[in-house]
């Protein structure tokens, strides 16, 4: 029983980790750029939540959206002006790039937000839901049916509408689809900000169930790599797959090693297995 | 031996005298500084610069060398032999690790030298009996006689640190293996081709960037004489060396030591001025070099910087 209270706990986690590394995986797979600033677009989601519940009340399931819009209008300009005059250079120089706007921002935040930690407290607990035997937090249940929600709705806006269309049509090859008419730049800006209208979302999402702190975003950032190398890059039930994977090894590990250890347990994964197969579990070209 | 050469080793000398005996403690704490980013920045710019990989392990091999160092000497051994061995055992993990992940291109690299720095915090963090935990650990106080004798020798053990990075850069620029890890830079494939062995290439290059990076880290430990795991396994020590190659020109060999200068003097410069928002700055500065200068100060040269001033300067403007 103990075992599956476990196992129910990282399941519990993983459609809120799949919606963590959504954004994170769109933007590397079209754009070819590790978005180190992710981890802070997750923590600065969070901290809109927060702060529309602290002052006007508002239930952070509401507001999400809200979130994810601010970050989206955030992230558009930021990519057409600054992210895309790297685009195509080596790994090494958008890398750095992203980092140099993540330490920006994390220490933006720092000052304006301090390092407390601060977490959502909902005047009416959801409580526990009993489920013979085992129990599940309601909201944490909520949330990861939410995240699963959305990411099973970027996959709908991918595969059926004209912008998703475009968006794999460039991620697979950028040349012959500006030869189909597709405005590149465009669709760049906008999966990068659809990205971060993800990240956005899904720190709404964490805000209720983790204490959050700038000094924080590096943890999320951690996980995304580690979805991304587990469940395949350019693929949404990647994504899927790999929160749901890095949900059970991080509750199992938790159980075995203590919490400390849990996400290092999964880097040592991350690495074991970029050892031996470097593409992941579900790893394609195409983003579908 | 050129002239050239020999003039250029005298007046090193002659200013690392000058200012050991004439400087201040605050200069001379710079000057350390200047010496520890130098051989980082060499050090990373073995494998990132010459070989193209872009490593972000250079805080793992730096924080590991610098607990190495203090659990050598909390069991007793002199620094003298803490040192080499500390840089030595860190080499020894670099090739285990290279052999683990030279394999990877790109992205994948470079995620997986990320985490590593990440991996060996938290085992040092668990591993309370022999590195102290989250407590940190407290390295025994040379007696070097008072705080000028101190500070004059870590200056010189920095700088030998440098000298070392200096003088492997160098080696592997001028060698067979230099060749080899220009040409995998360029195209890997091709040079597999041509008979390179890449991977043993890759393997060594990376040793050499963790045996500095580790005796560095090593020498650290004894100059701040107490370490935690955040603080040296922190990100950006791997961050830092990479700035300061890209200030100075990456895969060159005077690059990291004109980066270093630099970057150490914009960040003092920062930490004086905004202390509370000095990272955030640092950020922006780094996103600006990264658009406006991705091939460093030699980019100057493009926006007519001299030529500009020049025009600007009143006696000038007559002869236009």
């Amino acid at each position: 029983m103990l075992y599956f209270q476990v196992l129910l706990n990282g399941l519990a986690l993983g459609g809120l980790y799949a919606c963590i590394a959504a954004g994170f995986s769109l933007v590397w797979g079209v754009l070819n750029v590790i978005n180190i600033l992710h981890g802070s677009l997750i923590v600065l989601g969070a901290y809109l939540a927060f702060f529309a519940h602290q002052r006007f009340g508002i239930d952070p399931f509401l507001f999400a959206p809200v979130a994810g819009l601010a970050l989206f209008a955030l992230a558009y300009p930021l990519q057409k002006y600054v992210v895309n005059r790297v685009m195509g250079r080596p790994v090494l120089i958008t890398l750095t790039l992203t980092f140099g706007l993540n330490l920006f921002l994390d220490n933006a935040m720092l000052k304006f937000f301090s390092a407390d930690f601060r977490k959502i407290t909902l005047e009416s607990p959801w409580g526990l839901l009993d489920l013979g035997g085992v129990l599940v937090p309601t909201d944490r249940l909520l949330a990861t049916a939410t995240g699963l929600a959305l990411v099973f709705a970027l996959w709908l806006l991918l595969r059926n509408t004209q912008l998703g269309r475009a968006i794999i049509a460039v991620r697979m090859d950028s040349q012959a689809a500006a030869l189909m008419g597709i405005d590149v730049n465009r669709t760049y800006a906008l999966a990068f900000a659809l990205g971060a209208f993800m990240a956005a979302w899904a720190g709404v999402l964490l805000s209720g169930i983790f204490p959050i702190s700038p000094v924080t975003s590096s943890v999320y950032l951690g996980k995304a790599f580690v979805i991304c190398v587990l469940g395949g890059l350019g693929s949404i039930p990647g994504v899927i797959v790999g929160g749901f994977a890095l949900g059970i090894i991080e509750s199992f590990g938790t159980l075995a090693l203590g919490p400390e250890l849990a996400l290092t347990l999964a880097f040592l994964v991350l690495i074991a297995l970029l050892m031996f197969r470097p593409s992941g579990l579900l790893g394609k070209r195409g983003f579908q | 031996m050129n002239t050239r050469l020999i003039t250029g080793l005298l007046v090193a000398v002659a200013a690392v005298l000058a200012l050991m005996f004439t400087a201040d403690n605050y200069v001379l704490r710079l000057a350390t500084t200047v010496g520890m980013y130098a051989a980082l920045a060499w050090a990373w710019n073995l494998i990132g610069g010459y070989a193209g990989y872009p490593s972000f392990a250079t805080a793992a091999f730096f924080g590991l060398g610098a607990y190495a160092a203090g659990v050598f000497q909390s069991f007793g051994l002199p620094f003298a032999l803490a040192w080499p061995l500390a840089g030595l055992l860190v080499a020894a993990f670099a090739g285990m690790l290279g052999r683990a992940i030279l394999h990877l291109r790109g992205h994948y690299f470079a995620i997986a030298s990320l985490v590593i720095a990440d991996v060996l915090r938290e085992l040092t963090n668990v591993w309370t009996d022999v590195t102290g935990g989250g407590m940190g650990l407290n390295l025994p106080l040379l007696s070097l006689g008072g705080v000028d004798g101190q500070t004059q020798f870590y200056f010189l053990a920095m700088l030998l640190m440098a000298a070392l990075a200096l003088l492997i850069s160098w080696w592997v620029d001028r060698s067979r293996l230099g060749v080899a890890l220009r040409c995998i830079e360029q195209n890997e494939d091709a040079a597999q081709v041509i008979g390179i062995d890449t991977r043993s290439s890759k393997v060594a290059v990376f040793m050499l960037s963790g045996l500095v990076a580790g005796a560095t880290g090593a020498v650290y430990a004894s100059w701040v004489t107490y370490i935690d795991p955040t603080d040296v396994y922190d990100v950006s020590l791997s961050v830092k060396p990479i700035v300061m190659a890209l200030i100075g020109g990456v895969g060159t060999l005077m690059g990291p030591l004109v980066g270093a200068f630099v970057f150490l003097g914009l960040e003092e410069l920062l930490w004086r001025n905004v202390l509370e928002f000095h990272a955030g700055l640092l950020g922006l500065l780094v996103v600006a070099l990264v658009l406006f200068l991705p091939g460093g100060v030699r980019d100057l040269r493009r926006y007519n910087v001299w030529n500009g001033l020049i025009r600007l300067a009143p006696w000038k403007r007559r002869t236009t």
